[in-house]
């Protein structure tokens, strides 16, 4: 009984000790939270280090994840302060709802590709996906980079049976990655963060869908100043400078 | 009421009837909260959309399906657990738990490596029988098994180590074999185990979700079943994803009341 009762002390004060650790440092830290496309995972990734390199005692968090799911964390009250979302759609759930800070800003454009396996022969053009026996997967119409091929698609005339349609682009990536589909539609700058393990085929249709990236310091955010920062940040030339490197277009 | 039966005399304390309240109201207020915000006036059009029946219909028919898998082949395994002393039968029964405490997307990741089309088992049955899992309705039953087996093996397994053995000596001494014995003296004392640890794995297996949508990807009709269409409708339609998981929590606790009250009844 001791032994119980003692293990759930230290457990009670690692718990209250994890729970202070947000506030209990010193007081010019500051922590900033970025709700971000998953699209955008490996770029905002390296700019939220550089961020935090030019502003000492700030730290920058990301949650990465479909568009939509993460304007719904806000409009349900996620405690974030800049919101990058994938689509004007996806912003305008934000933006309807009161929860931005001023206009949102578009920042990058991004096109879709397919993505096959590496060394994989089954698909070359955008028509194989209709094919009988090709397995496709693509994301859920909800989430932008669904809607975007579901416009491509249909510029294209092609109708596509996807084996899966999934939450989100980077979902659609794994499966293409591990070899379980035999391709997916991502956008370009997934198949250059997948590098070396699936390649990217480009397709005329996809000039017809392309995505535009809003970003917006958030409302309610309890760093509004800092995400003000931030997206200046991200606007400015050394933010459009790695977002071009990976593959994203100019606004 | 204060005066219960057996000589549980006195109030209750306010030790543990404080926590408890607090945990009851716990687990009850996020219902609450569903139900408070549930679109009344449009659920009966919701309800009957083609969609929700189709992955209502996947669910249970794939939840039913892995308990049945689990009862297959987990009940042999807690027997395994319970009566046959072999070399490593404590990492074996720490390996089984494992489903339990892994994060079931991992699970998912897993089954994708073994059971994939690339799998380390997966290449094999795609080249000798042309059958591929990742995608399939069955691909979603093995998702649901693999998270759902332990809690069938752990139950049954306690039922077991609580069974008195002198019957199954008994028996023994008597002339019948392991396999009778098993059958006609383990098997009916493990029963209500056996139809407790059932229907936790059904409630585990149709609320599952990581495993299902890393493994089986997510298809209407298909792969797409009641929690995969409630977070896919929370992207962009929550009110329909409150309708959905409405059914599900209404269909879940009806079968698990049900069932309660047949086969695992309270002593």
């Amino acid at each position: 009984m001791k032994r119980i009762l003692s293990a759930a002390v230290a457990a009670l004060t690692l718990l209250t000790a994890a729970a202070c650790g947000d506030d209990g440092g010193k007081s010019e830290d500051r922590t900033l939270t970025v709700l971000a496309a998953a699209s955008l995972t490996e770029t905002f990734t390296a700019l939220g280090k550089t961020f935090e390199r030019a502003h000492p005692g700030v730290k920058v968090r990301f949650s990465f994840g479909g568009s939509s799911a993460l304007a719904q964390q806000i409009v349900q009250g996620a405690p974030a302060d800049v919101f990058a979302a994938a689509s004007p759609a996806t912003m305008k759930t934000v933006t309807d709802d009161g929860d931005a800070s001023g206009a949102p800003q578009v920042f990058a454009r991004n096109r879709l590709v397919i993505a096959v396996p590496k060394g994989a022969a089954k698909v070359h053009a955008l028509k194989d996906l209709a094919a009988k026996g090709n397995k496709v997967v693509l994301c859920a119409e909800q989430v932008p980079c669904g809607a975007a091929a579901k416009t491509a698609l249909a510029a294209a005339g092609l109708t596509v049976r996807p084996v899966s349609r999934e939450q989100d682009v980077k979902a659609v990536l794994t499966k293409v990655r591990l070899g379980e589909a035999d391709a997916g539609l991502v956008y370009r700058t997934d198949v250059g963060a997948a590098a070396g393990q699936v390649t990217g085929i480009d397709f005329p249709e996809a000039a017809q869908a392309i995505n535009a990236y809003p970003i917006a310091a958030l409302a309610k955010a309890p760093q509004l100043a800092l995400a003000r920062q931030f997206v200046a940040f991200v606007l400015s030339p050394a933010g459009q400078d790695a977002l071009t490197r990976a593959g994203f277009e100019k606004p | 009421m204060t005066r219960r039966r057996d000589g549980n005399r006195g109030r209750a304390p306010l030790v543990l009837v404080l926590p408890a309240l607090v945990g009851l109201a716990f687990l009850v207020l996020p219902l609450v909260g569903l139900l408070a915000r549930a679109p009344w006036t449009t659920l009966g059009t919701r309800l009957a959309e083609p969609q929700v029946r189709e992955a209502l219909r996947l669910s249970l028919v794939t939840a039913t399906l892995a308990t049945a898998l689990c009862v297959l082949f987990g009940v042999p395994l807690a027997w395994l657990l319970a009566r046959v002393p072999f070399p490593g039968v404590r990492l074996a029964r720490a390996l089984v738990t494992v489903p339990l405490v892994l994060p079931p997307v991992v699970g998912g990741v897993a089954l994708l490596l073994v059971l994939g089309r690339r799998g380390l088992v997966g290449r094999w049955l795609d080249d000798a029988f042309g059958v591929t899992l990742p995608f399939t309705t069955a691909g979603v039953v093995l998702a649901e098994t693999f998270v759902a087996m332990p809690f069938l093996v752990i139950s049954v397994e306690g039922a077991l180590r609580a069974a008195d053995r002198r019957y199954e000596e008994a028996a023994a001494t008597l002339g019948a074999g392991r396999w009778t014995v098993f059958r006609r003296v383990t098997l009916p004392l493990v029963a209500p185990g056996i139809a407790a640890g059932a229907v936790l794995c059904w409630a585990r297996a149709l609320g599952e979700f990581g495993a299902t949508i890393t493994f089986a990807g997510n298809f209407p009709g298909r792969t797409q079943t009641m929690p995969l269409a409630v977070y896919l409708a929370l992207e962009n339609d929550p009110q329909a994803a409150i309708v959905l998981s409405l059914v599900l929590l209404a269909v879940s606790v009806a079968v698990l009341a049900a069932l309660r009250r047949r086969w695992v009844s309270a002593p």
